[in-house]
This record gives C-alpha cells, structure tokens and sequence, in this order.
C-alpha cells in the first residue's frame, strides 16, 4: 500500500510547508545568525496568541463560515483582565476562568443567532467584533498597565530547553491548544461533523449529525480560543487596552488560508494552521532581519501570499467544472 | 411468480398543496427481494409519493404499513432509522469526507471517544467489497469518484444503517453504459439478498432490464400495477401518457398541414454535446411548428438549450437563412432571433423579486444594451399591451412577478420573448402546472404566432398537446433524435411507438 | 397607514426621525445653524459634512451588493487614494498648482477603479467568492498605502486641494456637493438607463438573468469598478481635508460602516432589489449616530456598541426565522386576548 503519488487534498499543506523551509533557507544564506533553533523558536513567541486563535477560526472555516470578532475579542479579554485585575482587585485564579467562560459564551451566542436564525456569520460576527471593541471603551478609554506578580511571571519566565535555548508559557499552552485541536478535529465525531458541515450541510443534516448543536460548539470554541489568545495576549502584553489587536482577524483569516484550508469549508488540517502561522512569522523575521525593508512590506507578501493560496485552491476545485461563469 | 406478504404497503394516500391535488388515494405495494419500478410523466406524483414514505411531507389521509406495523416518519431522518433509505441523483453526501467516513460517520467505530480510523477503513472496505462488490480506495475523498460511485457510496451507507427499503430516485440520469450496468449489478445482488427496491426512472429500457414489477400513476392518481413481464411497452407509455383533458378536445384543429415549410428559419446539422444530447439534424420552417416529443430526461431540453446557446453544443453546426452562424451564448441566440422559455420557470425563466412590467421588459432591453433605456412610460405601455393581450391576471404591471399564480407566470415568460419578436421561439414545457384555461389560452396563442409566420419549437409531456398543434413532430428517446413524423402522418400510435422503441 | 408601513423607507426614517426628536430633546439647540463668514455652521451640517465620504461609499457598495456580492477593501482603497494623491502633490514643484492637483486626483481615481476591476475580475472571470476575493485586496491594500507612503504620514500644504475636503461652496462643504452629485450620477445611471434593472436582475436571478441575454459579468464588472472609484472618492475628500494621507489609518472600518449602511437602507445581502435613497438615510443614522453620542458626552468609542445593536436588529428583522419566533410567541399571547375580548362582548 505504499504508494507515493501526491493526494489532491495535500497540495496547499505541501505547498506551505515547502514555502516554510525556503525561506528559512533562504533567511539562513543571506543573515547571519539566522539559521538557529532561537530563531525558529522566537517564531512561536512572538505569535503564540496568533496560533491559538487561528487555531479556533480554522474549526469555523472548516465549517463553511467566517469569525470576524476575534481580535475584539482578544482586546476585550486584556481590557476586563487588566480591570478586574489592577482596578478591582480580583485574583487570577478567579478573573481568568471568568474571562474564558465570557468569551465561550459570546462565541456560543453568535454561533446559536447564525444557526437558528440563519443570518450570515460575516454579519453575526461583525456585530460581535463592534460589541466586543465597544465594551472595552465601556471599561476605559486609555491602556490599563498590569503589575500583577502572577501575570509578571507568566510573561517572563522563560523555559529552558536542551541546547540553551528557551521558549515562554505561552508557547507551552498554545502547543497544548494545537495538540488538542489536532486531536479534536480528526480523532472526534464533533471535529468530523465540522467537515462535514463544510463539506455539504444539507448532507450532514441528512445523514443524522448533530448539525445545529456542532455550529454553536464551533463559534463557542472560536470564542474560547480567542478569549485564551487574549489571556496569552495579555501575559506578552502586561496590559489592557481597546486597541490591542486591531485587524487581528485579517491576519487570523490570512494564517489559517495559507495554512491550507478552504474558505469555502470542509477541506484543510489544523496542522496547516500551524504552518500558516510560522509562515507569517518567518516573513516579518526576514522583513525585520533585512532592516532597509520597512514592515508594511509583511501586509503586501501576505495578500500576495493569500491570492495565491486561493488561486492554487480554486485550480484544485474546479477540475471537471467547465460550466462558465 | 408467488404472491407473498409485501413489506411495505401504503394505502389510500391524499396530498394536496394550495391549488393541486398532489396525490389522490394512490396505493402503493413493495415486495421483499423485488425491484419495483414508480412510473409516471411529470406531475403524476411520483416525487410526491416518496416524500410521504420518507418523511419528507406527512399525509393529508391514507397509511403506511412497514412489515405489517404501521408507520408515521416525520423526517428522511426518521424514516431511515426505520429502515427506509433514499438514495438521489444528486448524490446527498460530503464530498470532501473520504469514502470510509462518508459510510459510516455518525456510527465510526470509537475507543474512548476517539475514532479508530483503521477499523473504520477496514469495516467500509468490507462492506463495499461484500455487498457491492466494489473494491475502491475508502481513504479517498469521495469528490474525487465518479458520480456512479458516488451513488454506490450512497447505497452502501444507506445499507449499514439495514435499510429494509432502499429507494433509489432518479439514480441513472447521469450515469453512462457501463455504470449504469454497474449499479444494475448492485441492484440485482441486493434483490438477492431479499432488499426491496424502489426505482424511480424515465428511461424505458432500464425499466424493461431490471424491474420485475410496475406501478403507474398519473396526475396524482394510481393507475396500475403490473408485473414487468406482464405490461407491453405501449401500454405502459399509453398509461403514463394518458388522454387530455375534455376542455382542450374543443381547440381548434390546425389545418393548413400542407405548407412544405421550404424557407428554414434555423437548421441544426449534427449538432450535439457530449455526455447531454448525441448529435441531431433539425431543421425548423418559417411559420412552421416543430413539436418535440419524448419522456422526461429523453433530451428534448437538453437539445433546446443547445439552440439557445444555454449549453454550448461542442459539434455540429447552425445554418440561419442560408449561412453558417455561430450560437455560444443566450446573447448570441436572441441577438439572431431565437427565443426560450425554459422548463423551469422559477429557477430559469422569472427574476421573482422584480415587478411584471420589469420581467416583461427584460430581454428586450437587455439586447437594447444599457444606454438605449426604455423610458418608465415605454415600459408601460408595452406591459399593459401585453397583459391585456395574453390575459395576464392581475392585471397590474408593478406588483412582484412571484406573486402571480404559475400560468400568468408563464405569460409573463411568453411577453417577454414576443416583445423582441423573435424569428424562432422555442418553448420547453410551456403548460406544464398550470391550469386547463390557461393552457388552451397558450397553446391558441402559440397557433396565431405560427400563421403570422413565426417558428416554433414546441417541447411537452403531454403528447395530446404536441399533436394538436405540431406541424411535424421530432420524437427524442434516449438522448437521441429517434423519428421524425410530418403533415399526414403524424398520429398518436406512430408517436408512441417511436417514445416506446424497442 | 398600512401603505405608509409597508413601504421600504419607512423603517430608516422612522429610525432617523427618532434620533433626531432625541437629540431635540437632550439639546434644544441641536437643530440650530448659524451663519459665520458665508459658511453655516451646526450639528446638521456636521451630519452631512462627515457622513459625506461614508456615503460615496456606501453608494459604491450598494450596486456590489444588489449584485449578490460584496466589498470589502473600500477601507484600503481609500486609503490607496488617498495615498497616492497626497504623494503625487507632494513631489510637486508648486504644491498648489491646480494642473498638479487635477493630474493628482485623477490618477488617485483611475487607480481606485482600476482596483475596483480587479476585484471585479476575480469575481466574475476566476470565479472567487466576492467575501475571499475582495479580501486579498483588504489586506494587501493597507500594506500598498504604506509603501505609496513610505510608512510616513505624508503631508501637503496645498490650498486648491484642501478645498475638496475642506472647503465651502454656497455656504455647504464641498464635500457635500461631491457626495450628492455622485448620488445623482448613479441614481441617473441606474434609474435612468437600463443598468439598475440589469443589476438588480442579475443579483435577483443570475441563470434567468444570462437566459434573457443580460451580460452579467459586464455588469458585475461594473459594479465592482463603481465602487472603487467611490473609494477612491471618498479617499480623496478624506485626506484632503486633513491635508495628509496616513496609509495607516485612512479608511479604517469604512467597509463594516459602509455594509451597514447598505444594510440598513434596506438593501438585502442576498441581493436583488437596491435602494440607493435607503443607503443615503442608512449613512445618515450611522452619522447621526455618531454626533448624538458626542453630543451627550458618552466616551465616543462606546459608538461601537450602539452599532454592533443596530447591526443585529436590523438583521434579526431581516432574517425569517427570527420574525417566525417572534410570531409564534404573539400568538401564543393572542387566545387569552381574545378570550378577553369575547368576555366584553358578551357582557355588552
């Protein structure tokens, strides 16, 4: 059974992935100092939160639809963190637990409207993205510093791994979060229904899944992700503020196309997720290593990016569909 | 051929929706380890009848007994679980899900929650290769088969969840030869194996290959069950087709069946499409009304929409008043003079939210282009013209054409094409659901036309219709042109023969 | 009365006639316009003053979404515009040069169509969704600005384009005289020629559409390419008014502005039927918004809440499902109601 031919389907996640190594090659040959494992693992750092919420958007793609509150959503959990925290004085054990289960619920709320009232996900979730923002200047106006030993900590220890080098908690828990996610997707009925939603949702209905329930789980886990992205935001950060993660949901989108994953729905891995995000990563390293390159360079290679991923995509759909537009 | 306990029996079964009576007291058997044929043209019912046995619709009246229990799904989702499953021509799966889970999702084999894709693999590789004997690779998506075994897929699935009667809805339409004689294959192994089996079909000969018993309804009424042996070809197409209605016997007769119909207003010259219509010659007169006979999915729309340029044709050519023309697209068809009203009148024909007027007007000022608007008073002059001339009820050209009942939507069809006086009109089940008035109101219409010279193509199920007022009669079978029957010899008995063949 | 209700503007007049009375309330002076140096001043002016660049593009985006698509890089397009006009003037010899101004504002606004039509290309000839197509151009297009820019905030001191943005003609802004003579322009090309019926078509019915012979791409096409230059427009008013174009921040959520606009002007996302009056009175609630919430002394990022309430009632209304709820629980209201109403008569 060993047969080597290239399934259809991996074509983006192979594309990705070669994408990945030619720039760090091409990174290494042309810095120095670029080619270390640091490097690769400052990659994780830096985007930790990113990862945990492309993570959580790839699950809404997969199923046919679309989380434009995201990044609202991030700033809204820095903004109730630092409040909570600096302002009332609730401890972390508490707030964080709080601030998860409030971004579950609206995430759960949107995905309950978009389902039973069938309104598109892009309105839903652009209304939720208003509400979230708007909140945060409900909280305050200004950034809120946090000084929170719990939190000072979070941010700054460092992990140590073998070879002197070191990653953050953050990196640990969005790795846990991707390591489930993998797992969720492609080993449970619910990551499985997902794919079949995105894949035809009258069929899934038909076949007897659980189509109505699976929705809601899926924007209740978006939210989560986003709300978790945002407590890790917040570790990086050490603040509160309503223009934190401004156009997150862009870069989210962008990460989880390049990852591989249809925007139509039902095809793509969580693991290209991964591969999205480092890729985003790696082009800001090599736009920062290359300093006469000024950062908006990173926007434009990633809407390139992104027209050809959707490009590639479109070419691998439209075999046999001759019919004109 | 022993008569023994049929499996499922519905009795007596009424439906109706607001202004038709779908069905009316039709009774229905199926036999274990049988293949039972569901006949009828478009409108008998048919679809109506396997959406109350699927849960699709309740019943107004009537019961359904499954092995002797009486039964009420409220859903397909109900009725498969008691062992009543469907499957469509379009295949109702997830093509981006691999054959495997397509098969067994909802059901996967798990360990603590997670699912054991080797099990599964292994369970659905059996199941195909025992029971269809279908040896394909299951961890492929199942997008990336043919629609045959898309199909197969489908059975199998529906086959797990032991399905007791499996209804197979129109599964051969767009399948070719040899995969056709695939799933007949299948069909047969699972008759074996004692399954009843519903079939739903248009194409006779499939019907005479694989079924051993017949039932025919027509306008929502029973009108017999037969064993396959038993019912000659003409019968079955003479039960399916039926008389017309009294009302229309009154219409007048056309007599001027003598013209030769030299000066051709449109020849086709083998032209045709792969895998929708093999290629054909036509030929249609000025003035002249070409009737197009043939049983649903025989390609009479398929070869209308290639002389509209609705599909392009891939050979063959088109001859227009002596020269070689080219037609490709709708634009082209109607900048030429041809006009087409297609069969299905929600989806092709009405833009529903826009009024009467702005339907009326649109293809007329769609070949005006853009900048030679029809002023708003223009606009209404023409659409009260024409709702005065075809009767058009409401007459007020502003409210939403979806508003309208399905004849004066047909009329508005019809205006829209008249006001750019077209040189060909070509109409695909112009009476089709509509009422007895209005249908004679059409078909009268459609006469006057013709005598003030225009040509037409006139496609219908009902055959009494196409005899009345065709001039000459192309009849379709199997995606092909079959016969053509002209002036004296048209009759109803030389046109069935030709829709029966064989 | 019933006529009155059913009609389609009765929902956003009503809507803007309610903020208005409310802002009477809270401020008596609210409605007040004062004369100073030939120019009027007050809170209505105001309204029409910023809710001009919003409407261009909300007109833009109104004929896009009759044709069952959608926008979303009018933000980066007006920042594009606004880009490359400032660059253009700035690399001038003579600033205020009006040949260098005019040679500024029309490349601003080729370019702006231009992007218009390639968002138009790869919905209608590749065949993207409209939401995925336009999205390329929303995230690269902030990153073109900046390149236009240099990443800086590029500033001009030049007195014949500020008075795009800034100036007054006949006591109103300029900008307000763009605005409405663009309205004109397309409610002329769409009511006056054939083309509203085609989009409307189109977006309605698209395969009855390409039946009865109407070019749908090309009016696709069209409808994409309009709205750029709406951007591009709106662009250009934008940073003249400010005399600067920051790539950055030039346009910021107007796509999510403008779409609501659109939206609650009646204008559904399934396309079909478009009311270009109905996007004028939807800019004009956002707008009116706006100002009431500064005017009562809210924080005015809260706006976004309001909105975000706006955008899902006027969506829940919209939306079948929600209205069958809600009919359901009326009539669940309705026996014990007309059990009253029984009583009374029988006791009459």
């Amino acid at each position: 059974m060993a047969r080597f031919a290239i399934k259809k389907q991996h074509v983006p996640i192979i594309a990705s992935t070669a994408l990945l190594i030619l720039i760090f090659a091409a990174g290494s040959l042309r810095y120095t100092g670029f080619f270390s494992l640091q490097v690769l693992l400052n990659l994780l750092i830096d985007n930790a939160f990113l990862l945990i919420v492309a993570v959580g958007m790839t699950f809404v793609i997969l199923s046919g639809g679309i989380d434009l509150s995201v990044g609202s959503v991030i700033a809204l959990t820095t903004m109730l963190s630092a409040a909570l925290i600096e302002q009332a004085g609730w401890p972390p054990a508490v707030v964080i637990p709080l601030v998860l289960a409030l971004g579950t619920s609206m995430g759960a709320g949107m995905g309950a409207i978009i389902h039973y009232y069938r309104i598109q996900p892009f309105i839903v979730t652009l209304a939720g993205m208003f509400l979230a923002r708007g909140l945060c200047f409900v909280i305050s106006i200004n950034a809120i510093t946090i000084k929170d030993p719990f939190y000072v900590t979070m941010a700054q220890t460092r992990v140590p791994i073998p070879g002197g080098n070191f990653i953050s908690i953050s990196v640990i828990i969005a790795l846990a979060v991707l390591a489930a996610a993998i797992w969720l997707a492609h080993f449970t009925r619910f990551g499985r229904c997902v794919y079949a939603i995105g894949g035809n949702e009258y069929s899934a209905l038909l076949m007897g899944l659980p189509v109505g329930r699976t929705k809601v789980l899926i924007y209740a886990f978006s939210g989560f992700c986003s709300a978790l992205a945002g407590v890790v935001f917040t570790f990086y950060m050490l603040s509160g503020y309503g223009l934190h993660a401004l156009g997150l949901e862009l870069d989210t989108i962008a990460a989880v196309v390049i990852g591989g994953t249809l925007l139509t729905g039902g095809v793509g891995y969580v693991f290209g997720t991964f591969l999205g995000v480092m890729l985003q990563g790696i082009i800001q390293t090599i736009i920062s290593f290359e300093g006469t390159l000024s950062s908006w360079w990173t926007k434009i290679v990633i809407g390139v990016l992104l027209l050809l991923f959707i490009l590639l995509q479109r070419l691998l759909s439209s075999r046999g569909e001759v019919r004109e537009a | 051929m022993q008569e023994r306990e049929p499996l499922l029996v519905m009795s007596d079964i009424h439906k109706a929706f607001p202004g038709v009576q779908a069905l009316s007291g039709v009774h229905f058997r199926l036999f274990p380890g049988e293949i039972h044929a569901l006949m009828g043209e478009n409108g008998a019912g048919k679809s109506t009848l396997i959406k109350v046995l699927t849960g699709v619709y309740p019943a107004d009246r009537g019961e359904i007994r499954l092995e002797g229990r009486v039964i009420q799904p409220h859903s397909p989702l109900e009725a498969q679980m008691l062992g009543i499953s469907t499957v469509y021509q379009e295949v109702n799966l997830c093509p981006n899900l691999s054959v495997a889970e397509n098969i067994l999702i909802g059901r996967e084999p798990r360990r603590f929650g997670r699912i054991r894709w080797k099990a599964m693999n292994e369970e659905a590789r059996r199941l195909l290769e025992e029971r269809l004997h279908l040896r394909i690779d299951v961890t492929r998506p199942l997008g990336s088969y043919s629609v045959a075994i898309q199909q197969l897929v489908a059975i199998a699935r529906a086959l797990n969840i032991s399905a007791k009667v499996l209804i197979l809805d129109e599964p051969t339409s767009s399948l070719d030869r040899g995969e056709v004689e695939q799933l007949f294959s299948v069909m047969r192994k699972l008759r074996e194996d004692g399954l009843a089996i519903l079939f739903v079909t248009h194409f006779l000969d499939q019907v005479y290959e694989v079924s051993d018993r017949i039932t025919v309804l027509r306008n929502g009424r029973l009108i017999g069950e037969h064993l396959t042996e038993n019912l000659p070809r003409l019968e079955l197409v003479s039960q399916m087709i039926g008389k017309e209605l009294k009302e229309l016997e009154e219409l007048p007769k056309e007599e001027s069946r003598v013209a030769d119909w030299a000066e051709k207003t449109l020849e086709a010259v083998g032209v045709g499409r792969k895998g929708s219509v093999e290629p054909f010659d036509l030929g249609i007169g000025k003035g002249e009304i070409v009737g197009m006979a043939g049983l649903l999915g025989s390609g009479r729309t398929e070869a209308a929409r290639l002389l509209f340029g609705a599909d392009r044709a891939d050979q063959g050519r088109f001859v227009m008043s002596g020269e070689d023309t080219v037609i490709h697209s709708p634009r082209q068809a109607i900048d030429k003079g041809i006009a087409f009203c297609s069969e299905n009148r929600k989806t092709e024909g009405i833009i529903d939210e826009l009024s009467v007027r702005e339907n009326i007007i649109a293809a007329l000022q769609a070949s005006q282009g853009w900048f030679r608007a029809l002023s708003r008073k223009r606009q209404e002059e023409l659409a009260d013209e024409y709702i005065r001339a075809l009767n058009i009820y409401p007459p007020n050209p502003e409210i939403p054409v979806k508003n309208l009942s399905g004849g004066n939507q047909q009329k508005v069809l019809l205006a829209r094409w008249l006001l750019t006086h077209p040189k060909l009109l070509i109409l695909d089940e112009p009476t089709r659901g509509i009422d007895v008035g209005a249908k004679a109101e059409i078909q009268k219409l459609i006469l006057s036309l013709a005598r003030e010279g225009m040509s037409v193509l006139f496609i219908s199920s009902e055959l009494e219709e196409v005899l009345r007022i065709s001039h000459r009669i192309a009849v379709m079978r199997d995606r092909r042109k079959v016969s053509e029957i002209a002036g004296e010899d048209i009759s109803r008995e030389r046109v069935m023969k030709a829709i029966a063949g064989g | 009365m019933e006529r009155i209700r059913k009609h389609h503007l009765f929902w956003p007049v009503l809507v803007l006639v309610a903020l208005l009375v409310f802002n009477l309330l809270y401020d008596p002076d609210f409605f007040r316009i004062q004369v100073r140096d030939g120019k009027l001043y007050g809170n209505l002016i105001d309204i029409l003053f910023f809710g001009s660049p919003l409407a261009l593009v909300a007109i833009g985006m109104t004929l896009v979404i009759a044709t069952r698509g959608i926008d979303l890089s009018v933000g980066s397009v007006v920042a594009i515009s606004a880009a490359i006009a400032c660059f253009t003037i700035s690399k001038g010899a003579d600033q205020n040069d009006p040949g260098l101004v005019a040679t500024a504002i029309l490349l601003a606004l080729a370019a702006s169509a231009l992007l218009g039509l390639w968002n138009g290309f790869l919905v209608t000839r590749v065949g993207i969704q409209p939401i995925v197509a336009t999205l390329i151009l929303m995230v690269t297009g902030r990153g073109i600005a900046q390149l236009i820019t240099s990443g800086q905030i590029i500033t001009v001191i030049s007195p014949n384009y500020k008075v795009i943005g800034a100036g007054t003609l006949l006591w109103l802004p300029v900008s307000v005289y763009i605005a409405a003579l663009v309205f004109a322009l397309a409610a002329l090309l769409t009511r006056k020629t054939a083309l509203g019926l085609f989009i409307e078509s189109v977006g309605c019915n698209p395969t009855a559409s390409r039946l009865a012979g109407i070019r749908s791409v090309t009016v696709r096409l069209f409808a994409y390419l309009f709205c750029g230059f709406c951007a591009g427009l709106a662009g250009i008013i934008l940073s003249s008014n400010v005399s600067s174009a920051d790539g950055n921040n030039a346009g910021l959520w107007y796509e999510l502005d403008a779409i609501l606009a659109v939206v609650i002007g009646g204008t559904s996302l399934n396309g079909g039927r478009f009311f270009l009056t109905g996007t004028l009175l939807g800019v004009l609630i956002i707008q009116t918004l706006t100002t009431t919430i500064y005017s009562t002394g809210v924080p005015p990022e809260v706006n976004l809440v309001v909105k975000a309430l706006v955008v899902l009632a006027v969506c829940l209304i919209q939306s079948e499902g929600f209205r069958r709820t809600l009919a359901r629980s009326l009539v669940s209201v309705r026996p014990s109601h007309q059990r009253v109403e029984g009583k009374v008569t029988t006791r009459g």
